[in-house]
């Protein structure tokens, strides 16, 4: 196993048990309230929480933290930045890699707040990347996008995913999205796995 | 010293003065009369106690009296810094940082300045003693409240930024790093400011009230130099201080944000 947690718990879910194999996309659904966005912050240890996560059989207290949140990597539902152009959160820029992904080496001069919420949504993906992480989590990660766009970043995800073997946990609410990608998928209602209904 | 003193006419005839500002805002109902007369009074009554204090204090010269003059004044200063911020820890540290800062920063120069530099006999000599104490614990805490008060509100209101750094895979300490230096800047910029403009701009309270008292300007420009410096280095060294308390504060053992020590 990739990933384990068991007796997770926080104040606003739990207890729940995950497992997570490599190269597994599982999808997380539910209404909203029900604990998503908070589990998936618990398992990138942003939040305190009960239970024992296991990261490759390690557990998450034995690993420094900074570099639990590299391996397990959460993508917040809105994207943040620190500084004003994108090439300052790209230390280590790789042309090639850019350029693959519809960027040019170009891209580093541009202003975050002039960039589109799909470009903006793409690149906070490709921040988490320069990582390498062996898993990602997901918080709704395409729902502010349009469809092209949407597309765009799912093929990013799954080209990394097939390169590295990554697993994913991908909180969405969107059946056709889980429909064309999901291996496996929960249902969590308040702060408990459950039965769709 | 050729210093005149003062009658209670004197003060009287002053204090007519505030009357008159005071009957001038009712009758323009400005609604300030009251805090006005308020603020008067309680000027007078906590200036006349201090004054009786430091009498009695003077006049005895116990090491014992002065520790526990200067104990209540830091307590006193630290519950000011707390007072003085938004949002503030909760539990003891909310107190705590506050307190230990300006104890650390205002304490520790204040004894340096008596032992090394006045060397009065005995050296504890409250004439000298808590003065300079109280010069510098109130602009050490003004600095600290300041900085503090400023670092607490952008954790509050950058806690995004600051998490999407984490989830980066940066340290807390990197990931505070830019509010920790914008939060020691603003606690500075008013002593930096003040020493600038000292002189030309403002004459200093303590150089005025000496001259006032009979003391030759220049033996009161070195005392204002020394004071200044004084100020200076406790301000800087106590929020410096403060504020690293304070972003150890703002993580816990694992690195994660926590704004939930915030009330």
């Amino acid at each position: 196993m990739l990933l384990t947690a068991q007796q997770l718990q926080t104040p606003q879910f739990g207890p729940l048990d995950i497992s997570l194999e490599s190269s597994e996309r599982l999808f997380i659904h539910g209404p909203s309230g029900a604990g998503k966005s908070v589990l998936l912050r618990a398992l990138a240890d942003l939040d305190p929480h009960q239970g024992e996560i296991r990261f490759e059989g390690q557990p998450q207290q034995q690993i420094p933290a900074t570099e639990w949140r590299q391996q397990v990597s959460y993508l917040p539902a809105e994207n943040q930045w620190w500084a004003a152009t994108v090439g300052e959160h790209f230390p280590d820029a790789n042309s090639d890699h850019f350029e693959r992904l519809g960027f040019s080496t170009d891209t580093l001069n541009w202003q975050i707040e002039h960039c589109s919420s799909g470009e903006r949504q793409r690149l906070a993906l490709l921040r988490l990347l320069q990582n390498q992480p062996k898993i990602l989590l997901l918080d709704e990660a395409t729902a502010n996008l349009d469809p092209e766009n949407s597309l765009r970043f799912e093929n990013l995800i799954l080209d990394y995913q097939q390169q590295h073997l990554t697993a994913l946990i991908w909180v969405s609410h969107d059946p056709v999205q889980i429909a064309r990608l999901a291996t496996r998928s929960l249902y969590l209602n308040h702060g408990n796995w459950g039965i769709a209904p | 010293m050729n210093m005149i003193l003062l009658t209670p006419l004197d003060l009287l005839l002053t204090a007519s003065l505030v009357l008159a500002l005071a009957i001038t805002s009712w009758y323009q109902q400005l609604g300030l009369e009251r805090q006005l007369l308020v603020a008067a009074l309680r000027t007078t009554i906590q200036l006349v106690l201090i004054g009786w204090v430091l009498k009695l204090l003077f006049e005895q010269v116990n090491l014992l009296w002065i520790t526990a003059i200067a104990t209540v004044m830091i307590s006193l200063a630290g519950y000011e810094i707390r007072q003085r911020q938004k949002h503030r820890f909760s539990g003891p540290w909310g107190y705590g940082i506050g307190t230990l800062s300006v104890f650390i920063s205002g304490f520790t120069l204040t004894l340096f300045s008596l032992l090394v530099v006045i060397q009065a006999d005995p050296w504890y000599q409250p004439q000298y003693a808590i003065p300079l104490l109280g010069m510098l614990l109130g602009n050490t805490m003004t600095g600290i409240s300041l900085a503090l008060d400023q670092l607490n509100k952008s954790a509050l209101q950058q806690r995004r930024i600051i998490e999407a750094r984490l989830l980066q895979g940066h340290s807390a300490c990197e990931a505070i790093q830019s509010y920790r230096r914008e939060a020691t800047r603003i606690g500075m910029i008013p002593t930096i400011n003040g020493m600038a403009a000292a002189g030309i701009i403002s004459l200093p309270g303590m150089m005025t009230g000496q001259i006032l008292a009979g003391a030759a300007p220049v033996e009161a420009v070195k005392y204002q130099i020394l004071i200044m410096f004084l100020v200076a280095v406790g301000t800087g060294f106590g929020t410096l201080f403060a504020i690293s308390l304070a972003s150890h504060r703002l993580f816990d053992e694992r690195q994660r944000l926590r704004v939930d020590r915030l009330i």
